[in-house]
């Protein structure tokens, strides 16, 4: 196995399943000589040609518009979306169209693609390159919502995500693109939707947290451990669908639980994590449920790093739940 | 080419739209006709269809008219909850569809229904996609006229208006990727020219030469505002030029002059030439929906003028005039007519509600595990 960036992992992932799958074909803005403005899909158009890796107009709905037809037709398209910040005209294109097809033809469309895109603080982007929004895609029914931490884990839920058989969400950690480096196993690799993952064992409380809030739940379950408490850490991987049951069980065994997200506090997806184990879980609980989340604020773009959940900010909400 | 441009409105006042004659067709350009008001052909843009090939054409139109008449009465009485009518549209979906391949595909908006039922759609499953019941192929979930055929071709479109644009324009990029002989028609009406999928779906469609037919219905109505509120443009033709993309102007009311419209842009998009814009000159009769009363907003006497320019009528008195058709033949064409749509409701109304499970079936693939545990919850409570 290889060491790998998160970014690389992605490529190496599209590259895969681009030799796997002819139906395959990726665009979108600054994706083809270029290579994405991150460089994600550098060297897939010089591979695999120019009609299967093209740049686009500069045209959100367009891009997602196109795609939605396409998926439609019988091919697999890839549609990059530079930053997630800028999804928005294409919004309607995916909550109304591509989420509701294979509902609203009572099955007999169906629309298998993937929307990837970069997203979330910590590159010093401002309001709009720097947004966490995924919760708006995870309220609409028809969409799957898949969050990497690792780059193995961007593999193979990348490779999931393009021979599902519905539309993906792949929302890419920005920060993490080239901060985080790991094992990627070579050729097939493929994570499923929806099993999460134990990032760390622990006994005394649980820290769901997906994306780039992964490594910063990390930190704080060292800084945890010098004070003697233990510390599990809970990757959920695809927001939609939900492996409930692994965090259910975690927090049966912890007894407390702090959600950790970088969107804005209010009904971000952690609210939803929260929601889950007071329903489910409040028979174990020994403490208040806890989020810790960016502020109910525009992002800002000097003040960022005192935006972003950091470590102490976990560590402050894990302490919470011992000390109501 | 030199073109008049639109009258400019002064900057500063807000005058209230041109108002055109009753019946005038807006925007003094040209249309592309073939057939006459008084049933004579141009022999120069004559497609030279043979006979059957019209009776054809003209009993189709004959059958979804009728279609559409007792369509919006089972709607008045209670037994269906809407319905779009398209009365004095029937040449602009029935000649456009007719000149493509059935291998072609077809994305529709809201008043182009006609055109399931020309790829095979049975009337039974189309009334029943208007009940909303267990033998309709959308399962109850969709408002009515929103039909879905894929053996035929014809996309299940939504209510936002526009969206089906860039689809159509992507399906055509993909059957070319995929190597088919497949070229696409996406329809529209004149309101969804002012949406966002279309500027971005025409874009697409011409820098990426998808080989598409992009086909605007201007029925000059979006439900209350006419066509001179919807575009300061002189014609929604005379759009494409900014796109690189050629367009024709068509009589919509003209079955043969659509047919030949259709035909020839079809041609270039098979042929790799890229796409065409059609915007078809026709007229909006009744109201928007079974819930719309145009008489709020707009003057009888404009309607009036346009039953004079009744697509079926005009047809009709060509094939008497060349003496293929009779008022026999007519009587026996009304009454087989009727029977079929009788029959048709027969069988539709006798099903029964959506099975209960299609409430979370079809939202993925498989439902996920929370879903179907609040639906196992709910089943046992």
């Amino acid at each position: 196995m290889a060491q790998s960036t998160l970014i690389e992992a992605v490529t190496d992932a599209l590259r895969h399943e681009m030799r796997n799958d002819d139906r395959v074909v990726v665009f979108g803005e600054d994706v083809g000589k270029k290579g994405g403005v991150f460089g994600a899909t550098t060297g897939i158009q010089e591979e695999f040609g120019d009609q299967r890796c093209f740049d686009t107009p500069l045209s959100e709905c367009g891009i997602i518009g196109a795609a939605v037809g396409m998926a439609v037709y019988g091919i697999r398209p890839i549609a990059e979306i530079q930053f997630l910040d800028f999804i928005y005209p294409a919004f309607d294109q995916i909550v109304s169209e591509a989420a509701k097809m294979r509902y609203r033809s009572g099955g007999e469309y169906t629309c298998p693609m993937v929307i990837r895109t970069p997203y979330g603080g910590g590159i010093r982007g401002g309001h709009y390159h720097s947004q966490s929004s995924e919760a708006y895609f995870c309220h609409t029914p028809g969409l799957k919502v898949v969050i990497p931490s690792t780059p193995a884990d961007a593999k193979g839920l990348l490779i999931s995500s393009i021979r599902d058989e519905d539309p993906v969400m792949f929302l890419e950690p920005k920060r993490s693109y080239r901060s985080v480096k790991g094992e990627v196993p070579e050729g097939e690799h493929v994570v499923p939707l929806g099993k999460g993952r134990v990032v760390r064992e622990g006994t005394d409380v649980t820290v769901v947290a997906y994306g780039a809030m992964v490594p910063v739940a990390e930190k704080a379950a060292e800084a945890m451990q010098q004070q003697g408490k233990s510390v599990e850490i809970i990757d959920p991987r695809s927001l939609v669908p939900l492996d409930e049951e692994l965090i259910l069980e975690s927090v049966r065994k912890t007894g407390r639980c702090v959600s950790v997200y970088e969107a804005p506090k209010t009904c971000g997806f952690g609210a939803e994590i929260a929601a889950i184990v007071a329903e489910k879980a409040i028979g174990h609980l020994e403490g208040p449920v806890v989020r810790v989340a960016g502020f109910d604020t525009p992002f800002p773009y000097a003040l960022e790093h005192l935006y972003m959940p950091d470590v102490r900010r976990v560590v402050a909400g894990i302490e919470k739940t011992f000390n109501w | 080419m030199a073109r008049k441009s639109a009258p400019r409105r002064k900057s500063g006042s807000r005058k209230a739209p041109r108002k055109s004659a009753p019946g005038q067709v807006a925007g003094s350009a040209r249309m592309l006709s073939v057939l006459k008001e008084d049933g004579s052909l141009d022999p120069n843009r004559d497609p030279g269809l043979p006979t059957e090939t019209l009776l054809h054409l003209y009993e189709t139109m004959v059958r979804v008219r009728e279609f559409d008449r007792r369509m919006l009465v089972l709607q008045r009485q209670g037994r269906i909850g809407f319905y779009g009518p398209i009365l004095g549209q029937e040449a602009a979906t029935v000649g456009s569809v007719a000149a493509l391949e059935d291998r072609d595909w077809i994305f529709p908006a809201l008043r182009e229904g006609a055109a399931a039922l020309m790829r095979g759609l049975p009337l039974h499953v189309a009334i029943a996609q208007l009940i909303g019941n267990d033998l309709d192929r959308c399962k109850g979930r969709q408002m009515p006229c929103h039909y879905t055929f894929k053996e035929g071709n014809y996309y299940g479109m939504s209510s936002v208006i526009g969206t089906q644009i860039s689809h159509a324009v992507g399906a055509a990029m993909a059957a070319r990727l995929r190597g088919d002989d497949v070229v696409v028609a996406g329809y529209m009406g004149d309101g969804a020219t002012s949406a966002n999928d279309f500027h971005s779906g025409m874009n697409f469609a011409a820098v990426y030469k998808a080989p598409c037919v992009l086909i605007c219905q201007n029925n000059q109505w979006a439900i209350s505002v006419p066509i001179s509120m919807q575009s300061a443009s002189e014609t929604l033709a005379m759009k494409a030029d900014a796109y690189g993309m050629p367009s024709v102007r068509v009589d919509g009311n003209d079955v043969l002059a659509v047919y030949a419209a259709t035909r020839e842009a079809a041609q270039r998009a098979r042929q790799g030439d890229g796409p065409t814009f059609l915007e078809l000159v026709t007229y909006r009769r009744l109201g928007h929906s079974s819930s719309d009363d145009p008489s709020r907003y707009r003057d009888e006497a404009e309607v009036a003028a346009w039953e004079q320019r009744d697509p079926v009528e005009r047809l009709r008195r060509h094939l008497e005039q060349a003496g293929n058709w009779s008022a026999d033949d007519e009587q026996g064409l009304q009454d087989r007519i009727a029977a079929e749509v009788n029959e048709a409701i027969r069988e539709a109304e006798a099903a029964g509600p959506p099975a209960r499970e299609t409430l979370i079936t079809d939202v993925f693939a498989e439902p996920t595990p929370g879903l179907l545990a609040d639906y196992r919850d709910w089943l046992a409570d």
